[in-house]
């Protein structure tokens, strides 16, 4: 399902609602007292100014430290809300759900990608490297950032270089007798090369990838069989011109030279260590590529 | 316009500018609300101020609702402003980098001169 939403061609802000959980939700109880922390304040990472990242086993982690945040304001791309949700049914807690996916997200990831995160799971502030398969042999090398973490939600942001500029919520949440877990992404393509890339089958790879997410997690939640929609919503169909520059941060582009170059880079490497002594590797934090 | 946890007050304060009293719960339950309110300020409002005193809590939900509304003043050619965010509000406009699209003022004052510059 693919549409314009809104007579003016822009969707309602329930049409991009994050979760339908939040807009059901009841008024919290209590709000903070003047000079305490508001009770948002342990869900929201902290402000960071630009990415910093240590190597993780298994990923390139390239293509994110020094890199800042992204959201859809900075995007190039038309404006897209995705939104994959499974209906879970009524043995499953929201928060239940919620607890296994920030606990283990990497295991549901399709095969031939790769998530490194935090061992503890998903908390706000994390950094998660990626590697992402995108054929011919080539990994596609980015990250994410945490941007929020609650019981019942959590809010992925893409750094500069990402196929994309915004943020994906994953929640779940009653709605009549079960429960229905979602992931819902607002986004725009990061640059234009990213935006053809999109066109050109991109947005069909990223419904598929999602999908197979939520079966996987389907299936570790004991209901393999349950039901997954996906819709796709335009809600803003103008491309914004200004951002098309951040075409050099594209970690595709990236990713494939550095492909091309592993063989160079290995050597050099290979020699260093051969003149210094010292390991290749380290659990030094990643340099800036800039 | 209110609901439960949130309620928005608009006060038209000049020529094409209107200011909007945020009290409450920011998430995207109060989509409608929010919505009532910029449709209240009217389509002639050239800028629209956010008057985020009496915020409480957000949530990544509030912070999509404000995209949606950002797209639908771009659309209408409408200046969006805040003020009155505390610390800890104001680090979010600037983590998510609202604050490049919503222009933040410290104060309701300093956000109407700037509506008049």
């Amino acid at each position: 399902m693919t549409d314009l939403a809104g007579p003016e061609g822009a969707a309602s802000a329930e049409q991009i609602g994050l979760s339908h959980r939040e807009a059901a939700a009841p008024p919290p109880q209590a709000t903070a007292p003047a000079g305490q922390a508001p009770r948002d304040a342990s869900s929201w990472a902290a402000k960071v100014e630009r990415l910093e990242v240590a190597q993780r086993d298994g990923v390139r982690g390239t293509n994110v430290a020094g890199r800042r945040l992204t959201g859809p304001v900075q995007g190039f791309g038309k404006m897209w809300q995705k939104t994959y949700r499974m209906e879970a049914g009524p043995g499953i807690e929201p928060a239940a759900a919620i607890a296994l996916w920030r606990a283990n997200f990497p295991d549901f990831w399709p095969r031939g990608n790769r998530f490194a995160g935090a061992l503890t799971g998903i908390n706000p502030g994390d950094v998660a490297l990626l590697d992402l398969a995108v054929g011919g042999g080539v990994k596609l090398s980015t990250g994410v950032f945490v941007l929020y973490a609650d019981t019942e939600s959590f809010t992925l942001m893409t750094p500069q270089g990402h196929m994309f500029a915004g943020w994906i919520t994953f929640s779940a949440e009653r709605a009549g007798d079960g429960t229905v877990v979602q992931a819902q992404v607002l986004m725009r393509a990061s640059d234009p090369l990213y935006e053809v890339g999109m066109m050109l089958g991109g947005h069909r790879k990223e419904d598929k990838f999602w999908v197979a997410t939520l079966r996987a997690l389907s299936q570790r939640l004991g209901v393999p069989e349950a039901p997954i929609t996906a819709g796709t919503t335009c809600v803003d169909p103008k491309r914004q011109w200004r951002h098309a520059g951040s075409v050099w941060h594209n970690s595709m582009v990236r990713s494939v030279l550095q492909t091309i170059a592993s063989p160079v880079t290995a050597l050099v490497r290979a020699v260093r260590r051969g003149g210094n002594g010292a390991p290749a590797e380290s659990a030094a934090p990643v340099q800036n590529e800039e | 316009m209110s609901a439960p946890g949130i309620t928005m007050d608009v006060r038209r304060v000049g020529d094409g500018v209107a200011v909007v009293d945020i009290k409450g719960e920011v998430t995207a339950a109060c989509e409608p609300v929010l919505m009532s309110a910029y449709e209240a300020a009217g389509a002639s409002t050239s800028r629209l101020v956010l008057n985020f005193a009496g915020l409480e809590y957000m949530n990544s939900g509030g912070i999509g609702m404000l995209v949606t509304l950002l797209v639908r003043a771009n659309r209408q050619r409408q200046e969006l402003a805040a003020y009155g965010l505390s610390d800890h509000y104001r680090e979010i406009f600037e983590l998510t980098r609202l604050d490049e699209a919503i222009t933040i003022y410290d104060s309701e004052e300093s956000a109407l001169d700037g509506a008049t510059r």
